[in-house]
């Protein structure tokens, strides 16, 4: 199989995040980067694909030019190859991204062939747009399913489950595909300290990308209304048990 | 065990008034509060903006492990002592620990180690590459030259031990503690004594009271600042990277099972944690950041003292650890970070109280192997007025002058020793950065004469002179060739040479270092009287040698004292106590402003001239105006303090020596210092004067008069009647310490100062050896170390050349037993013993014992 | 025109379109679109919520719910009936099937809205940590209603229904619902809807049993921290935190655990936490949602009790 995973380098913040002085951008003063969590597993069911059912996974990514540090991440989990489409200043919109990405595969499979498939993440970690795969898969005339926890492939189809709120959806699409993972269809490893020395080593592509800005723009951002609820005491020692019940019941945990 | 902290606690308010407020509840601030509270301490409120039990400060992020032995006494002391208390919380996880060498200099270093270990009682071994795989099967052995392995190495647990010290003051009812408190301000007023501290604010409240402490580590500058205060450190990135799991740490089912290994080589440790195995580093890059820059526990993704782990830094280091154990290269990096903790200039803890605010504690910089007998002498210190304990000499916070707590040097200092951590450090070493700090007015001529400048806090103090490498071959039987790189690194045998000519005929000595402190007014006579062991009630034109002593009746200082009129007193100290003493002074100053205290040190420049000739050289120059002026033994006695002029040059004239010679230290302005110079060094040409470095004044000539020296031999641990330096009879005025120092006079001391010199230098490898004086002990015949009645090692407090004697010799205390002249013992050094003489059990000099050249 | 996307599940409404419904009204004329045969009946219930115009379409491909299909359907209306808005919900569905409607209409799309100003729109990021205000240059707005932004109010009309007709092509067949299946039994860590946790607090490898027992009523499993694999209690299979398992579980019931920052990154996305300790200072109980302050020995126990006498 031939396997791209698009991922996007994003901030890894902790319970409370800045917004830097102008209000385009969270304040990464003293933060790591990461890439979404959703694309960490699409990463990981990338390289369990491939050695499961062979082949090799490229991984993708529109970002700074230190987006790098996410190539290399994932070339440290086992993919073989990283393709970097360099951006400077803020995010590029939802449609622009997409056509982006569309124009590099299309050169990237002229080169190369076609990928059987493509995952996402669901969604972004910081700008959550919900569409970037969408709009490549459509642009590429693919069949898409995002919000997936399982994939198994069978012959030229793949079996893709999604968890809804009544049991398990499965999807059966043909190949070539694309698919939007969510976290929880597996456990990504973590590099080993050989991945992580060889992943020094991985030649990463560079391609600028050039596409037209779309159609929604940001204006600023703005800290979410107070989200700080103190925690609730339901109670001292066992006499809180029927409390807890309550809170099981009003949850829905306890039916 | 369960977390007991005191409920009520959680409300949302700290009280209005507390006896004290203790800022931090990591390691050192919980073991504070505990220490604080077992020496009676009550109503004492604990705060911290973290949570509990884990704040988020560095204390949460450590490896916990302790490796005993240090080359300092004060830090090898506290480590054990920790370490005992670790074990009183059943919280002391022995492991054992290898220290492990990829170089040859590094098994050097380890003989080094071995001899460390002797004096503090650690029971350590060398052992070859296949003893090392025997005890860590997966180590790569053959890149290996052999290691240093400790059994006691442990790993404790700082976060429990912690909670466990905090909830026994509270307990007590001694203590409230208040997490996710954050402090906000610290108010001072003005006492007569200077700012005093008056109340915290946090965000739940304000709190008045008598005592702060700060504990808050990384925090602490930020926390001092805000009531004026400077408590010089800086948090620094220490790199680790837990891997794993590995299959042969989860067999062993424990969570330390394995010895910890220090790749000292590559500035590396791989300690196992379970499943796992830590990989930490002090070989990146230094990589500081802002106390106030560091994230709140909010901000953080993880802790904010753990910070995004910065992978490039650490590729280098994985790669060593994966020539060192295989094992490693198929281990997953699942957690690992950008560690920060606290860096001072020069590495060790900040402890005491600030100079700049009364009753404004700091416990800072203090590492988790070291942190609960920190905790307690600090405790003691704010108890007591000075530890019990030991000596907090090299962490006393007053140690700094201004230049050293601006950041432009705690960072320059700070990036000079980072990778020294593990580095193999020459007792002697210099530092290569902030040189140039200070210079005396002598130092262009000092320069030209090829002076080889030391680093005295900031003063470039010339050690030797390359002008006088001629005189080497004047005195060719003065000096054994040093054949051991080590023991002739950042040393020359100019030292020696100049050492005999100043002997011979007249040398000259740059003592501009010197701190002068001027007390004056109504009560000043009165109030040094106080502070000083010796009366200081002389005449004027007359001066005291004395000590100074803790409330307990050991060494705090040691220094002269000239009487300059009435009211009129000058303290000259050194410059390593130059802070110390500063602060000392001001802070038992009567508060009625009887008293006056004037730092003059910026203003003064110091020459000592000595040897047979200083006195015809002088004679030359000086004048009362302008008649000559009577410098003969008879009109300007010894100890005689004179106001003259030389070629001019209005001077201060003082009639002392710590060399053992006739002569002076000679003091004026800055300005006229040049001159000054120009006029001696004129003057002396006919008796061929030459400029003579500190390694004669601090050591060889020191050492052949057996002076002592503050922070070597004086140490608040020894009286002065164990230092030998007691006098017949004590004044009848009160003194600090009187008490105690009584009590000693009438009781046997349980060790005396020696001097004691080396019957053989020759080592196994057929040559001589020279002990640089780093605390080697004194073992007897039979190769046992010596312990006084005290529980105190007996172990060289200097050592160095005595050209004039012929010996090299070491000072030590002894135990009566053994200090009696003619004994015979041995000096253990680089893990080899040597054969040594007992030569003096007292101060009694073992040159000119009878000090007649100084005095005729 | 508002036009609003009804989600549904093989005619089950979702209580999210009943938001998106009720926020519509704020903007303009509402009329729905429901898509399937299953959705007819839905008619009076969208009503109850304002939306005068039911549009209704039925198609072969639109047997059960599929992305394409659905957002061909949605793409279709648009230009069809020109909506100035369409609204959908800030679903799992409702964002999928609005990004392909919006890549087919080649129109910006913006997702999870919570405020509609007249010329620029408020939106979630980061799961609702951040906000975003936005402006979007659009023929027609395509937005989606972020997730209990809205109070789902009714307003009831009498909403008539009117058939859509779209041509769809076969190929949209290739990303329908083929099969549902329960959820597969004997849950793992990762994956439980419930984590009963354990942390030093709990003292020994047998102290686990009474966790053990309440996480089996609840459908759960048990985790543990560190300081608890590192004690040899339990297997490392067990850990929750950031060098063991992150899990999301509906609730976390962490017994005794401080909440050491590596614990707590692994569970942090739980959807609720409920904390049991005896420091109210402690980590874990000043972030959980819920606390009970006390021995886990004696609440553990107390709660499970309390659960089986619920049941009966």
């Amino acid at each position: 199989m031939r396997i791209l995973v698009c991922v996007k380098r994003v901030p890894a913040p902790g319970a409370r995040i800045n917004i830097a002085a102008d209000g385009q951008a969270v304040d990464t003063a003293f933060l790591g980067f990461t890439m979404s969590p959703h694309e960490e597993c699409a990463v990981e069911e990338a390289v369990q694909l491939v050695e499961r059912h062979g082949g090799e996974a490229t991984v993708l990514t529109l970002g700074p030019s230190e987006a790098d540090e996410q190539l290399r991440y994932a070339a440290s989990l086992g993919v073989a190859r990283a393709v970097l489409l360099p951006i400077t200043g803020p995010d590029w919109d939802p449609q622009r991204t997409a056509s982006a990405i569309t124009a590099a595969i299309t050169d990237l499979e002229a080169a190369d062939g076609a990928f059987d498939l493509i995952l996402f993440g669901n969604e972004s970690a910081d700008s959550g747009g919900f569409q970037v795969g969408i709009r490549v898969a459509h642009a590429l005339g693919r069949p898409m399913v995002n919000g997936i926890k399982g994939i198994d492939v069978d012959g030229d189809t793949l079996r893709a489950r999604r968890e809804a709120d009544v049991g398990v959806e499965v999807y059966e699409v043909p190949m070539p595909a694309v698919l939007g993972v969510k976290e929880g269809i597996n456990l990504p490893r973590y590099p080993t300290l050989k991945g992580r020395l060889a992943s020094k080593k991985v030649d990463v592509a560079q391609v600028v990308p050039q596409a037209e800005a779309g159609g929604q723009q940001m204006v600023r951002l703005l800290p979410a209304a107070e989200q700080v609820s103190a925690t609730v005491i339901l109670g001292r020692g066992p006499d809180a048990a029927a409390a807890v019940v309550d809170m099981l019941q009003e949850i829905g945990v306890l039916k | 065990m369960t977390d007991t902290t005191n409920q009520a606690a959680s409300a949302g308010t700290v009280p209005a008034t507390a006896k004290c407020v203790i800022i931090g509840a990591g390691i050192v601030g919980n073991c504070l509060v505990g220490h604080l509270s077992r020496l009676g301490w009550t109503d004492m409120v604990q705060i911290d903006k973290g949570p509990l039990p884990n704040p988020g400060g560095s204390t949460g992020h450590a490896s916990n492990f302790i490796f005993p032995t240090d080359h300092s006494k004060e830090m090898a002391f506290l480590t054990l002592e920790s370490q005992r208390q670790y074990v009183d919380h059943g919280l002391n996880n022995t492991s054992g620990g290898i220290e492990v060498a990829r170089k040859p200099e590094r098994l050097e270093e380890f003989k080094r180690r071995m001899t460390s270990a002797k004096a503090w009682g650690i029971d350590s071994r060398l052992v070859t590459p296949a003893e090392i795989k025997e005890l860590v099967p997966f180590i790569n052995e053959e890149i290996l030259l052999g290691g240093f392995y400790t059994p006691s190495v442990s790993c404790v647990d700082s976060l429990e031990t912690g909670t466990q010290m905090r909830n026994e003051a509270v307990a007590k009812g001694a203590l409230q503690v208040f997490a996710n408190t954050e402090v906000l301000d610290i108010e001072t007023e003005d006492g007569p004594g200077g700012p005093t501290v008056k109340a915290v604010v946090t965000n739940k409240g304000r709190i008045e009271c008598e005592y702060v402490a700060i504990a808050c580590g990384v925090w602490s500058p930020r926390i001092a600042k805000m009531a004026g205060a400077n408590i010089p450190l800086t948090p620094a990135v220490h790199q680790m990277a837990d891997v794993g799991p590995i299959d042969i740490l989860q067999q062993s089912g424990k969570e330390v099972a394995y010895p910890i290994v220090r790749d000292m080589d590559t500035y590396c440790y791989e300690r196992q944690t379970a499943g796992s195995m830590e990989v930490g580093s002090y070989a990146h890059r230094p990589i500081f950041m802002h106390p106030d820059d560091i994230p709140s526990n909010d901000e953080s993704a993880l802790s904010p003292t753990e910070l995004p782990f910065t992978a490039d830094d650490f590729d280098q280091q994985f790669e060593e650890a994966i020539d060192l154990m295989e094992m490693l290269g198929e281990a997953e990096i699942r957690y690992a970070i950008n560690g920060l903790l606290s860096l001072t200039p020069d590495a060790n803890p900040v402890l005491g109280e600030t100079v700049e605010v009364r009753n404004l504690w700091s416990a800072a910089a203090v590492w988790i192997k070291e942190g609960p007998g920190i905790a307690q002498i600090v405790a003691e210190w704010m108890t007591y007025g000075y530890p019990h304990l030991c000596d907090p000499h090299s962490t006393d916070i007053s140690r700094f002058y201004p230049h050293e707590k601006t950041e432009h040097h705690i960072l320059a200092r700070c990036a000079e020793h980072f990778n020294k951590t593990y580095g193999i450090v020459h007792p002697r070493e210099q530092w290569a950065s902030q040189r140039g700090m200070r210079r005396s007015p002598f130092y262009a001529r000092e320069e030209a004469l090829g002076a080889v400048f030391f680093d005295a806090r900031g003063w470039e103090r010339p050690q030797w002179f390359e002008s006088n490498a001629k005189l080497v071959d004047k005195f060719p039987e003065a000096f054994t060739p040093r054949q051991h790189e080590w023991d002739a690194r950042w040393w020359s045998p100019i030292t020696n040479a100049e050492h005999l000519q100043m002997r011979e005929s007249v040398g000259m000595v740059d003592l501009t270092a010197f701190n002068e402190f001027d007390i004056t007014g109504p009560g000043a006579m009165a109030y040094l009287q106080y502070m000083c062991v010796n009366n200081v009630d002389v005449a004027v034109g007359r001066s005291v040698y004395t000590p100074l002593l803790t409330q307990h009746g050991g060494f705090r200082g040691d220094l002269t004292i000239q009487r300059l009129g009435t009211d009129h007193f000058r303290i000259i100290t050194g410059a390593f106590d130059g802070g110390r003493d500063n602060y000392w002074f001001r802070r038992y100053m009567p508060t009625d402003g009887s008293v006056t205290f004037t730092d003059m040190s910026q203003g003064i420049c110091t020459l000592g001239v000595w040897g047979p000739n200083a006195e015809k050289t002088m004679a030359k120059i000086v004048t009362d105006q302008s008649k000559p002026y009577d410098v003969s033994q008879t009109g300007f006695p010894y100890g005689a303090v004179r106001e003259v002029l030389i070629d001019g040059v209005p001077c201060i004239m003082f009639r002392i020596s710590y060399v053992g010679e006739n002569g002076w230290e000679i003091y004026t302005n800055m300005e006229h210092g040049l001159r000054l110079w120009d006029t001696i060094a004129e003057a002396g040409k006919e008796f061929d004067i030459i400029p003579v470095g500190i390694g004669v004044y601090a050591i060889t000539g020191r050492i052949e008069k057996g002076y002592r020296l503050m922070g070597a031999e004086l140490e608040s641990e020894y009286n002065p009647v164990e230092a030998g330096l007691a006098r017949p009879k004590v004044k009848s005025a009160d003194f600090m310490g009187k008490a105690e120092y009584m009590k000693a006079r009438d009781e046997q001391p349980a060790a005396i100062m020696c001097t004691l010199s080396m019957d053989s230098q020759r080592c196994a490898a057929g040559y001589d050896r020279f002990p640089t004086g780093g605390n080697e002990p004194i073992l007897t015949l039979d190769g046992e170390r010596i312990l006084d009645a005290k529980g105190r090692v007996s172990r060289v407090t200097t050592a160095g050349a005595g050209p004039s004697v012929g010996k090299y010799l070491l000072l030590s205390y002894l135990p009566p037993q053994h200090a009696v002249e003619g004994t015979k013992l041995q000096v253990m050094y680089m893990n080899e013993c040597y054969p040594v003489t007992v030569e003096r059990a007292s101060a009694t000099p073992l040159f000119d014992p009878d000090d007649s050249r100084m005095k005729s | 025109m508002i036009l609003v996307v009804v989600e549904h599940d093989r005619g089950t409404m979702s209580p999210a379109t009943w938001e998106a419904l009720a926020a519509a009204r704020a903007l303009g004329e509402v009329h729905a679109l429901t898509i399937g045969e299953a959705a007819d009946g839905l008619v009076d219930q969208i009503g109850n919520f304002g939306a005068t115009v039911v549009h209704q379409v039925h198609g072969d491909v639109l047997g059960d719910y599929g992305p394409e299909a659905w957002g061909e359907v949605v793409a279709q209306a648009v230009k069809a009936l020109d909506p100035t808005v369409v609204l959908a919900t800030g679903t799992d569905r409702g964002n999928e099937v609005m990004a392909h409607a919006a890549a087919r209409l080649d129109m910006p799309m913006v997702a999870n809205v919570i405020e509609f100003g007249s010329d620029e729109l408020t939106r979630v990021r980061w799961g609702g940590s951040l906000l975003e205000r936005c402006r979007l240059d659009a023929p027609v707005r395509l937005l989606t209603v972020a997730h209990h932004a809205f109070a789902a109010d009714e307003s009831p009309v009498a909403a008539s229904a009117t058939p859509l007709a779209v041509e769809l092509d076969p190929v949209l067949s290739r990303t329908l619902v083929r099969d549902r299946v329960e959820r597969a039994a004997g849950v793992t860590l990762a994956t439980a809807p419930v984590v009963v946790s354990g942390g030093r607090g709990v003292g020994s490898a047998e102290g686990f049993a009474p966790l053990q027992e309440l996480a089996a009523e609840l459908g759960g499993v048990v985790g543990c921290s560190r300081a608890v694999t590192n004690n040899g209690w339990r297997n490392h299979t067990d850990q929750v935190g950031q060098t063991g398992t992150r899990i999301a579980p509906d609730i976390y019931i962490a017994c005794g655990i401080s909440g050491a920052i590596q614990h707590w990154v692994g569970a942090m996305a739980s959807k609720k936490i409920l904390a049991i300790n005896t420091d109210p200072e402690a980590n874990m109980v000043t972030k959980a949602d819920y606390a009970v302050i006390g021995d886990l020995h004696q609440v553990v126990p107390a709660i499970t009790a309390e659960v089986r006498r619920r049941r009966g």
